[in-house]
């Protein structure tokens, strides 16, 4: 299937039937046939999920949709972009051929990178933000994630990687400099600071409220904070490198840690001590991040990214065998009247939140930093960028999908039970029932209860954050496969764990690289601040940094209508602006090298972007619902006259989250501006279309 | 002229090496390899240094973990 893209024309040059490939071979027809089949069976599956009303629909149709509909744009668009937009060429040679030193340039076979890049790009991301949009009904969600990885999220990772790999690897804040002008890129760098300390609160918030009031999780994920401190002391002092073994135990760690979370759950002395409340979690959190931030990496980010990468590949292998197997059911409708704007989980109609609360799993822009980081130095052939790039986001979106079905095979009564806040919910089951009856969907409260001691927890209700819901819904999949009822609990808290140490991975490597960015920063204001290895530095710096996540983390812990509402549009709206950056870079390139006729590739998703980012800032900063913008909700806390502690800080925070999300769509504005500047000067004549990238050089290595 | 690396890796070990490469483990048998063939006339860094200075330059930078 994988056609090198440059020797086609050689090969029916050479090839002896060449003048007979006029009239299509029996081998030509039979391809035909089958893509056609392919394409056929993609629309078909699309059209009845997005015709279809009134009936539950099985999972399988979109499994079909999303599965046919990436095979096309794979083997068709995918090889658009290669051929014709960047001819990439086999015979050219990579930064890993020419400049391979044996450490971060290193020639490697393509599964073995697209393996690397996956399990790079997979995390937390693509899980969390389908389970919350399915509250608009499973189908904008679907839609979005289908149509925009093709069009948007695997053209992006496959622009810039490309991009990346024609100038030694360059990052994404390099390219943005060098391509555009010193404003985007210094306006870039900012931005990802301000996304790394957004994603950072928001996935702590998850978090935090997975595990609140569970003691069985509370003593799971903790006890992973040990397993990671012996596999580092392992494999530093008693085994050397033999990380495979060492991973093999800390697997086997986990699932005693499992069974010991079990354990400290039933006993009544202890649960009690573990029952821990949302503040306490999060400080816990806080200080977790600052120390795996100052100690040496060995220790704790390294194993902990080895188990953690195991296990996100094993999960997301389960998950897809456990649809597959089960083929259950969505029991949630195609669209919700949530689509209106007032939904529960966060406010804002359909156009533009189900767009930027997607974001991971349809189009991310942090995958740009991915693309531009490791992978870029790592391919052994320029034309191996299309499967990594463009196919490892499919992959990424298959991962979406399936966290969709996962949320959707809760009855829609459990899903709102489990996500809306307790302010919409009140605290009881009856009450919860009663508000869900409101919004015309049904709850059996001995039901809620039924299920929450089956996955055993005391309680389901406003669980809010995704992941709880998540759980619920895999456990459902996994129990149907193996253990049926009674194995539910188990694989409830598996589910939990391997979602918290998705999270934590990111928090305490997150934390890491931004205290890195505020000491390169900071260095500029006070040298000595930008020391790496002076441990006064790292202290100070990862402290701020800290801080910086954590005031935002405890904003949402506080917040009495759960700050997933107000976190987690502004973290889509930060990545989505980091994927507008990176799509200026892919245009500005693709303009230089002269094919501004294909511009569009990368414009219209681009456009699209500008579109929802925009739209969804200036909602959330003016819009006149206090439960929507941020500043009708200060208002209307000013209007209450109630004064206090609380009330003024909760007022501080409303304004602060408009600042950020103006900060975010000024950024987004230069960043467009200056680069449109160059498109127009470049197409006009008036400047050079000079780009950055490096001469063809012939590769040494055969193909 | 090197050859692309092996698709199938033959051997078990190879096999690890992917896995170690998949999970982002620095590869110090590939390097020292890659000193011998190219520089041989160097001195290659020691185990310890060699590993430290991978993991740093992994955790130092956005670029390697994603949401």
């Amino acid at each position: 299937m994988q056609h090198r893209v440059s020797d086609r024309g050689l090969t029916s040059l050479l090839s002896p039937s060449a003048a007979a490939r006029r009239i299509p071979g029996m081998r030509t027809v039979l391809y035909r046939i089958v893509w056609g089949i392919v394409a056929c069976l993609g629309i078909g599956a699309l059209a009845w999920l997005a015709l279809s009303r009134g009936e539950t629909i099985n999972a399988a149709w979109l499994i079909t949709a999303a599965v046919c509909t990436f095979a096309v744009a794979y083997r068709f668009y995918s090889k658009f972009i290669a051929a014709r937009v960047f001819a990439l060429d086999a015979r050219r040679a990579t930064p890993a051929v020419r400049l391979e030193d044996g450490r971060d340039y290193e020639p490697t076979n393509r599964w073995i990178v697209f393996g690397h890049h996956f399990a790079a790009i997979a995390g937390p991301g693509p899980l969390v933000g389908p389970t919350l949009a399915a509250q608009f009904g499973f189908l904008p969600g679907a839609l979005w994630i289908i149509i925009g990885v093709v069009l948007g999220g695997a053209v992006q990772d496959f622009v810039i990687l490309v991009a990346s790999v024609r100038r030694d690897g360059r990052t994404l804040g390099q390219m943005a400099k060098d391509e555009i002008g010193p404003v985007a890129g210094f306006t870039a760098l900012v931005a990802v600071l301000g996304i790394m300390i957004i994603l950072i609160s928001v996935l702590g918030l998850v978090v935090v409220n997975a595990l609140r009031a569970s003691p069985w999780g509370a003593v799971t994920i903790g006890l992973t904070i040990p397993i990671a401190l012996v596999l580092g002391i392992y494999l530093r002092f008693v085994r050397p490198g033999r990380v495979l073994e060492a991973t093999l135990l800390g697997l086997a760690l986990l699932v005693l840690a499992l069974y010991a979370g079990q354990w400290v759950a039933a006993s009544p002395t202890l649960a009690p001590v573990f029952t821990l409340d949302a503040k306490t979690l999060a400080l816990l959190v806080m200080a977790y991040s600052f120390l795996a931030s100052v100690v040496p990496v060995w220790l704790l980010l390294a194993p902990r990214d080895y188990l953690s990468a195991f296990v996100k590949i094993g999960v997301v292998v389960a998950l897809a065998v456990g649809i597959i197997v089960v083929l259950p059911p969505l029991e949630m409708p195609a669209l919700t009247r949530f689509v209106d704007g007032t939904g529960p989980i966060f406010a804002g109609k359909v156009f533009p939140f189900a767009f930027i609360t997607i974001a991971c799993g349809a189009i991310s822009g942090f995958h740009a930093l991915i693309a531009s980081g490791t992978t870029p130095k790592l391919l052994a052939n320029e034309t191996d960028a299309r499967m990594v790039g463009y196919g490892g986001m499919l992959m990424e979106a298959m991962v979406g999908i399936m966290a969709l079905i996962a949320a959707c095979v809760l009855t829609p009564g459990v899903y709102f039970a489990i996500n809306a806040p307790v302010a919409l919910l009140g605290t009881t089951a009856q009450s919860a029932a009663h508000a869900i009856s409101g919004w015309g969907f049904t709850l059996d409260p001995g039901e809620l209860q039924r299920l929450a001691s089956q996955v055993g927890e005391r309680t389901l209700l406003s669980r809010t954050g995704g992941a709880p819901s998540l759980a619920v819904g895999m456990a459902h999949l996994f129990s149907g496969i193996l253990g049926g009822h009674e194995a539910m609990a188990l694989w409830y808290h598996f589910a939990i764990m391997f979602e918290a140490l998705f999270i934590l991975t990111t928090l305490d490597a997150g934390t890491r690289v931004g205290r890195f960015m505020l000491q390169d920063l900071g260095r500029h204001v006070w040298a000595p601040f930008g020391r790496v290895s002076w441990y006064p530095a790292v202290v100070l710096s990862s402290a701020i940094f800290v801080a910086m996540w954590g005031h935002f983390l405890w904003q949402g812990v506080i917040d009495p209508l759960g700050g997933i509402n107000s976190l987690w549009p502004l973290f889509g709206i930060s990545n989505q602006l980091l994927a507008a950056v990176a799509l200026c870079v892919g245009t500005t390139v693709i303009i230089k090298m002269g094919k501004a006729r294909y511009a569009w590739v990368t414009l219209a998703p681009l456009a699209w972007l500008v579109a929802v980012t925009l739209t969804a800032g200036w909602q959330k900063i003016f819009a006149s619902s206090p439960r929507l913008g941020f500043l009708a909700h200060a208002r209307a806390l000013e209007a209450a006259g109630a004064v206090g502690g609380d009330v003024s800080r909760l007022i501080f925070n409303d304004r602060l989250d408009a600042a950020v999300a103006a900060f975010f769509m000024v950024a987004v504005i230069v960043i467009l501006t200056d680069s449109a500047r160059q498109w127009l000067l470049v197409s006009r004549g008036l400047l050079p279309a000079v780009s950055t990238e490096i001469p063809f050089e012939p590769t040494a290595i055969a193909s | 002229m090197t050859t692309r690396p092996p698709l199938v890796p033959g051997r078990l070990d190879a096999l690890a090496r992917a896995v170690r490469t998949i999970i982002g483990v620095p590869d110090y048998e590939r390097y020292l390899r890659y000193m011998s063939q190219r520089h041989a006339a160097e001195q290659p860094l020691p185990r310890e240094q060699f590993l430290r200075l991978r993991l740093q330059d992994r955790y130092n930078r956005p670029g390697s973990r994603c949401c």
